[in-house]
């Protein structure tokens, strides 16, 4: 099937949820709310003409500046009609939370944990939400556009300089 | 279980049984078995495996994170340090990405010498990957024979770019330099002899009681799950389902050559095994038609907006110096806004770049889809239930770098 026809499926099944439909490069994106995610996600699961059944990758985005400031983008391929479709869940950023979709695809498990780990967006349902990436006492989510790329905002590697500090009246080190 | 102290105190009542408790193993972080930092926390009963929980991030060096503070040139060599066993499968899985986002394509030689290139990354992959895999259930002597065909596709892409194992070799729009006709007959030459050598890694183990007894109904997925939990490559084809994005999703010149995709049927360890012995030859095989078809050309694409302008024109000519210090400092400044996600076959599976563009010369965001994360979420599954000593055969079996897990 047609990328296009199953965004109209999709458009057609849940036509308050669908918020926009995007063609680029042939590639069709699926913008909708996140209340019903779980109930798209199974009706494109379980839909005998479009059959979703591998997940090829769930990741979250951060858009600071736009009205809905996360996404949770879920790429979806079917091996068996070998038909793609992207979907887009729109997160607001006072409550990042969405239901998560590990009882459709088990390979959603550690997706959504490391979407939890870089963005701080919560998936309710999810089985063993921890982090997986950075150490569990992190501070921070680290692919949030406002998290810094080295270190806090005025912070500067000062190298050696800090060691001296640390260590001007330590005999042992014998640093002048 | 004698001798400990609770069993002695239990024997004390008549006919009571025995006492027995769990055992938490920390299997890692540094266990040359895990294949990198994998640190897996095992519950035991006995030898049995009650829980197995991995723990991975030790090599977490945000490269997504990165890339959002680069430009598309300069991602190539991050991309190196994904899968680093086969950097050159990366640098393609890159550039084809970035080239759809850009709306341009490679010209025909260039294809065609990054197949022959992203083929001897698969070969050399999987020779690693058998010759650590047998090692870690025991065969040693094929550990030793496959680094000796190794170092020959590694010593061919020294000579053809410089490096041995972070090649950065492609670039968008086509490759950094061209082959020349000795580079092509010697590895014609090594492609002559290969498909002995598999023959002869097959006697090895292939009749091998010992080998066949660790490997056979180990680790076993079925197909309906392992699509299910989104495995892919020749871990998802061990189970019978031939989704091979080569074919599926033909880039490059994949749908030019005759080859096939080899599936097994148990989804078990041999099964995965077998697999990755079928792909020897089919990726040798490929290679040996490209080097035959392969036509003269242009290896750049003709697009002055996103590619780098050949070297010699740089030094001499202005117009190119300019276009040259442009897209190096800041990047492609036509590039379109929008997002896209685009899969190859890298030796590990399914490698997937999503990038969202927002038209300046950076990637808004870059997300990495690795094969070897998707399949380390699998590792529970695949070893409870099972015994200690097959956890070893199990993390060898779906053909892990922790490299490109942690990112």
């Amino acid at each position: 099937m047609e990328p296009l026809e199953i965004a109209d499926k999709i458009k057609e099944k849940f036509p308050l949820e669908v918020l926009e439909i995007t063609n680029f490069r042939d590639q069709v994106s699926v913008s909708v709310k996140r209340e019903k995610i779980t109930d798209i996600c199974l009706y494109l699961f379980e839909d005998p003409d479009i059959r979703m059944d591998y997940l090829s990758d769930l990741c979250g985005v951060d858009y600071p500046r736009k009205d809905y400031r996360f996404e949770v983008v879920y790429n979806l391929y079917s091996i068996k009609y070998r038909h793609r479709i992207r979907i887009k869940a729109l997160i607001p950023a006072d409550d990042p939370s969405i239901d998560s979709v590990v009882s459709i695809w088990s390979g959603a498990n550690w997706h959504e944990r490391e979407a939890c780990d870089m963005f701080g967006i919560v998936f309710k349902g999810h089985p063993d939400l921890r982090r997986i990436l950075m150490p569990d006492d992190w501070d921070g989510y680290p692919l949030r556009k406002d998290y810094p790329l080295e270190g806090a905002e005025g912070w500067e590697y000062r190298g050696c300089e800090e060691v001296k500090e640390l260590h001007t009246h330590d005999d042992e080190w014998n640093i002048k | 279980m004698e001798n400990t102290k609770g069993n002695l105190e239990d024997r004390t009542q008549e006919g009571a049984p025995l006492a027995t408790r769990e055992l938490t193993l920390s299997m890692g972080p540094q266990h040359p078995a895990t294949h990198g930092v994998l640190k897996l926390v095992l519950d035991l009963d006995g030898e049995t495996v009650v829980k197995c929980t991995p723990y991975i991030g030790y090599l977490h060096r945000g490269v997504e994170k990165l890339a959002e503070h680069r430009t598309y040139l300069q991602i190539i060599p991050l991309t190196d340090r994904l899968d680093y066993i086969a950097s050159m499968a990366n640098n393609i899985g890159y550039c084809v990405a970035v080239e759809k986002l850009f709306g341009i394509e490679a010209p025909e030689r260039a294809q065609y010498i990054r197949a022959i290139t992203g083929e001897m990354a698969r070969i050399a992959s999987h020779l690693l990957w058998l010759a650590t895999h047998a090692l870690d259930i025991g065969a040693m002597t094929v550990f030793l024979y496959c680094f000796r065909e190794r170092e020959k596709i590694i010593d061919l892409f020294e000579r053809l770019c410089g490096a041995r194992l972070t090649v950065s070799y492609p670039r968008i729009g086509g490759v950094r330099n061209d082959v020349d006709s000795k580079w092509l007959d010697d590895l014609y030459q090594f492609t002559e002899e290969f498909p002995m050598r598999v023959e002869q890694y097959e006697t090895l183990i292939d009749q091998n009681r010992i080998w066949l007894r660790r490997t056979k109904g180990i680790g076993v997925i079925s197909a309906e799950e392992a699509i299910n939990w989104g495995l892919s490559g020749p871990t998802l084809r061990g189970s019978g389902v031939p989704y091979d994005v080569r074919k599926f999703m033909p880039y490059g010149v994949y749908d030019k050559v005759k080859w096939e995709v080899p599936t097994g049927k148990n989804g078990d360890v041999y099964d995965r095994y077998r697999v990755r012995m079928e792909e020897f030859r089919q990726s040798n095989s490929i290679v040996r038609q490209c080097i035959e078809r392969i036509p003269e050309g242009a290896i750049m694409a003709d697009a002055p907006k996103f590619t780098l302008p050949p070297k010699d024109k740089i030094l001499t000519d202005m117009e190119h110096l300019i276009r040259q210090f442009v897209l190096i400092t800041k990047g492609p400044q036509t590039a379109p806004e929008g997002d896209i996600y685009v899969a190859t076959e890298a030796p590990k599976g399914e490698l997937g770049f999503y990038i969202v563009s927002d038209g300046t010369g950076k990637p808004y965001r870059m997300r990495i889809r690795t094969p070897s994360f998707v399949h380390i979420s699998v590792l529970p599954k695949l070893c409870e239930g099972g015994l200690v000593a097959d956890v070893i055969a199990n993390i060898g079996s779906i053909d892990i770098v922790l490299g490109e897990c942690d990112r």
